[in-house]
């Protein structure tokens, strides 16, 4: 099963870890061209999330029942969870009726393309590769700065960085941490949270997945098979950790969007 | 290439930050792509339908209130109707006793007064016919005890003047003796 490409142990002995370069397979297209040259998996699965969460949600609510069905009910529970949950609660009733969509889109773009990573045969979570992560963290950024510009001007960039209620001899020190925090390492946290544990979340899973399999097939001893069933009994509880933070993180990431909206929208209220 | 070769050769190579162009590229425009469709197409469909929800629901809410208060005011009409369907079952009800006394009592008066009447007539008439009676005897009394006398004491007493002051001495005297009689 080349799709998989688990990391093959050497025959000969030493049991050698798989590494970040083993989430990165030999593209589709051109066919196992060298990774980074073509279209891969990655992108592939990029794509497959577009076309399920558009299929999904049109779908269900192709002819809205007054009293849904049960697609129709899950789909809007999902809409209703990011809507208000996120939305109304973060940005505030006022304001928030116009980032729903971003807010939607972003959050089911992150979830589905993680839980591809607990996919069989797909198991790949998309974002695990950081330049996806880095294009989600650079349209939050740009969207967040764009926000801002729009309801405050070029005043927004002195509103963000100078938080109010504070002497001026604090601001000498405050200033610059502000800049550091907003405007360089607000994105890259926002970004790298995300891949990393997605990132690190596959690694447990394809360690598990090789060390069992050194342990099992490679290794002679009866003691060291045992323990390779014992892993993969881990695995499993290790691989329903994994579903859980693959929720968590596509929430932190729309929690996080929100936040960053909210806080262009209201630049000047604190 | 063996594989362990291919891993070592990648592994030595790889950092986990550094991005594949294409992957952000791909990214960027199929969530630009998925952003478009959900402005577009999604999130509309399900606000409207949530819309949609909103109203069907307070409609009938709505509906349900009118129906109520419908219900209420026909109530508070069939009440007050009722009320003033007792009231005047009531006042009907003391009328008709209120006359009904009356009728008796002008009935009780028209019989005492008819009796009185009657009575009285009754009394009228037996005094006309006791007086009649009384003239009549007197007259017959009179001419009888005359004619009697007349034969009796034969031609010396034809003076009709003096029999007849003799017999209304008589008949005074009886009259008197009677009323006498009548007052013991």
């Amino acid at each position: 099963m080349f799709a998989f490409a688990l990391p093959m142990a050497s025959e000969e002995g030493g049991f050698i870890p798989p590494s970040v370069s083993d989430t990165h397979l030999p593209e589709i297209f051109p066919w196992a061209a060298e990774y980074g040259t073509g279209f891969g998996k990655q992108m592939l699965m990029i794509v497959l999330s577009i076309v399920l969460i558009t299929w999904f949600f049109s779908a269900a609510i192709k002819n809205p029942k007054l009293v849904p069905g049960k697609m129709q009910y899950l789909a809007e529970s999902g809409y209703a969870f990011v809507r208000n949950g996120i939305g109304r609660d973060i940005i505030g009733e006022k304001n928030f009726r116009p980032w729903i969509p971003l807010l939607f889109a972003t959050f089911f773009f992150v979830l589905l393309n993680n839980l591809f990573g607990a996919i069989p045969f797909l198991q790949l979570p998309s974002f695990s590769h950081a330049g996806s992560a880095y294009a989600m963290a650079i349209i939050i950024y740009g969207t967040w700065i764009a926000v801002g510009l729009k309801n405050h001007g070029i005043r927004f960039f002195k509103l963000a960085v100078t938080p109010a209620g504070v002497s001026p001899v604090m601001l000498i020190l405050l200033v610059p941490l502000e800049i550091i925090s907003n405007f360089i390492v607000r994105p890259l946290t926002h970004s790298l949270r995300l891949m990393a544990t997605m990132l690190a979340g596959h690694i447990i899973v394809m360690l598990a997945a090789s060390g069992a399999r050194h342990l099992i097939v490679i290794q002679d001893s009866l003691a060291l098979n045992g323990v390779g069933v014992l892993v993969i009994a881990g695995s499993v509880a290790m691989y329903f950790l994994e579903l859980l933070i693959m929720v968590l993180q596509a929430f932190v990431f729309t929690l996080l969007t929100a936040i960053y909206i909210q806080g262009a929208i209201e630049a000047d209220a604190h | 290439m063996n594989s362990t070769d291919f891993i070592l050769a990648a592994g030595e190579s790889v950092n986990p930050l550094m991005p594949n162009p294409w992957e952000i590229l791909v990214t960027g425009v199929g969530f630009a792509v998925l952003l478009f469709i959900v402005i577009k197409v999604i999130a509309p469909k399900f606000e409207q339908a949530y819309e949609d929800r909103v109203t069907a629901i307070e409609g009938g809410l709505e509906k349900a209130e009118a129906a109520q208060k419908e219900a209420e005011e026909t109530l508070a009409q069939y009440k007050a109707q009722l009320l003033e369907a007792r009231t005047e079952a009531n006042r009907i009800r003391e009328e008709a006793r209120s006359e009904g006394a009356q009728i008796l009592e002008d009935l009780k008066t028209k019989a005492t007064d008819e009796a009185a009447r009657i009575s009285e007539q009754a009394q009228r008439q037996i005094q006309a016919e006791r007086t009649a009676a009384l003239s009549s005897l007197r007259t017959d009394v009179g001419t009888l005890a005359t004619e009697l006398a007349s034969k009796v004491v034969d031609e010396a007493l034809k003076d009709d003047a003096r029999a007849q002051r003799v017999v209304d001495q008589f008949l005074n005297d009886l009259e008197a003796q009677q009323n006498a009689g009548a007052s013991n």
